[in-house]
């Protein structure tokens, strides 16, 4: 974890309510796909977890939904402001189980954090496949992104204005050898049922740290007590125990 | 004797500057960043008999000014705390660590304190008689003098370590509590715990916090912390160490013109893992734009 001060370069609309925002500063404490950073907004107390979408040496993208008075703040804020953030957090995506035809499952906000993940397989050679999930037409983002890199990718939407009508889980392919997935709890346990292969899975939790030190994010895990935070997001599918 | 230092219940502090109970872990997270060697000390993880996992989420809500947390004591108990986060603790700080220690029965309190009292490492026990987040326990027997000084009594009895008592704000008299700890053997005080706070979402119209209440920290609390502290310190001979919404080094220095002999700093270090370095790194500055030779003259000025 590292703290630093970033200065945002562009921060555009990709849908009603969804933000890229790219950020210039040190990213050297990011070492893998699916961690996160913890921003903080001047008026707001605590800090904000957002996935890391993709990065490079001195350069942050962030992909984020406006769902309250936080991300409302950010999505007004313009090329040259500045932000204090928290970076390096969680343990991300570990690429060494994908086997030779990942399937990453994505579901709106998601997806960001998967764009790196492609990125990075698609790097070591690996046929990536996509399933992209939204709930209308309206809503979808990333799918060119996703493709330019190289992934197949199925877009689905719960009432089938764009792709297969449905959830992610409605557009299954035969052939994966591992799955990756990010979204909302409910995706996550019906990709848990439907899929046959092992997997990693990223959680949402409400933080106050965002760094191991307050246990606000802590679930239960067939392998005892994790903070989501420090010990996750991802967690492998063989560990989860879903709340009854 | 530096300008800092100051002595808490006979044991020396480098500055009075001491991280509290459940927002700075057993250490190992504020170690990857600084050296925590600079603190005073820091008051580890709430630790109880059994393990525990506490609460369901979300255990945490925003609050202008502040947080809501009910995580609800959560920590591996008190003999894997013994076992295995002792030891590595002991890798990253080098001075006296404040244990803090709750229950959920007067049995539980000693029982926990009698084995922590064994540990050289601990140089003081905090009692935790406050948790607003457990039933059944924690803050009912802060609440009421005559437990409170059951507790006290009963954690005396097992351990030669400096006992300080962690009273809670949700009450009407503070200062009675206080005073029925000191007369039941009590070496400090420590105050104040979290105040009983909830917040509601508007999409759900239910409570945010699973639980449904929680307890309300960081500087929104403030002036409610220094006067307690204040209150207590004016009833009792013993020392205080003043919490509640600290968050630099001007808050640390009021807190002292109040009565606290030491100063405890929570909420903040979740929002800026740094502030406890930052503000003594700070102090010696503060201290001189307000003519103050030493911090152990001011405790108690105002």
């Amino acid at each position: 974890m590292k703290q630093g001060i970033f200065t945002i370069t562009d921060n555009v609309p990709l849908t009603a309510a969804v933000y890229k925002m790219r950020l210039n500063g040190d990213t050297s404490a990011i070492a893998a796909p699916g961690q996160f950073v913890n921003i903080r907004l001047d008026g707001f107390y605590l800090r904000r977890p957002l996935s890391v979408c993709d990065w490079e040496k001195d350069s942050l993208t962030l992909i984020y939904k406006v769902v309250g008075g936080g991300t409302e703040r950010m999505s007004r804020m313009t090329a040259g402001e500045q932000l204090d953030v928290l970076t390096g957090l969680g343990n991300g995506y570990d690429l060494s189980l994908s086997g030779n035809r990942p399937l990453l499952l994505g579901g709106g906000v998601g997806v960001p954090p998967l764009y790196a993940l492609a990125k990075a397989l698609i790097k070591q050679g690996k046929q990536v496949h996509a399933v992209l999930g939204f709930n209308t037409a309206q809503e979808v983002f990333g799918v060119g992104e996703f493709r330019a890199l190289g992934a197949q990718v199925t877009v689905t939407t719960a009432d089938g204005s764009s792709g297969v009508k449905g959830f992610v889980t409605d557009a299954l392919p035969a052939n994966y050898t591992y799955v990756y997935t990010c979204g909302p709890e409910p995706m996550l346990k019906a990709v848990y049922k439907r899929t046959v292969t092992g997997g990693q899975y990223s959680f949402e939790e409400r933080m106050g740290c965002g760094f191991g030190a307050c246990m606000g994010c802590s679930c239960k895990t067939i392998t005892g007590f994790k903070r989501i935070c420090k010990d996750g997001p991802v967690l492998q599918k063989e560990e989860i125990l879903w709340d009854e | 004797m530096g300008r800092m230092n100051v002595s808490l219940c006979g044991l020396p502090l480098d500055n009075p500057v001491i991280p509290a109970s459940g927002t700075f872990g057993y250490g190992y997270e504020f170690a990857e960043l600084y050296d925590i060697n600079c603190l005073g000390t820091f008051s580890f993880k709430g630790t109880t008999r059994e393990p525990r996992f506490g609460n369901p989420t979300p255990r945490i809500a925003e609050c202008t000014a502040g947080m809501i947390n009910a995580v609800g004591l959560q920590n591996p108990g008190v003999d894997r705390v013994i076992a295995e986060e002792l030891p590595r603790l002991k890798q990253c700080f080098h001075k006296k660590v404040m244990a803090n220690v709750s229950g959920f029965s007067v049995a539980d309190y000693a029982y926990t304190c009698e084995k922590l009292d064994k540990e050289e490492q601990v140089g003081w026990l905090e009692v935790n008689v406050s948790c607003p987040n457990v039933h059944g326990g924690g803050m009912s027997f802060g609440t009421d003098p005559r437990a409170a000084a059951e507790v006290t009594k009963a954690v005396k009895a097992v351990t030669k370590k400096p006992v300080i008592v962690k009273l809670s704000p949700n009450v009407t008299d503070i200062a009675a509590i206080a005073k029925a700890c000191e007369d039941a053997g009590a070496d400090g005080i420590s105050l104040i715990n979290t105040l009983l706070g909830m917040r509601i979402d508007l999409k759900t119209k239910k409570p945010v916090i699973a639980n449904g209440m929680g307890g309300f920290s960081g500087p929104a609390v403030f002036p409610v912390a220094l006067r307690m502290v204040y209150q207590v310190h004016k009833a009792v001979r013993i020392p205080v160490v003043g919490m509640g919404g600290v968050s630099s080094a001007r808050d640390v220095i009021e807190m002292m013109l109040a009565g606290a002999t030491a100063v405890e700093i929570g909420a903040a270090n979740l929002v800026n893992p740094f502030i406890c370095r930052d503000i003594i790194a700070q102090l010696p500055e503060t201290m001189d734009q307000y003519h103050i030779q030493t911090l152990e003259e001011i405790i108690g000025g105002a």
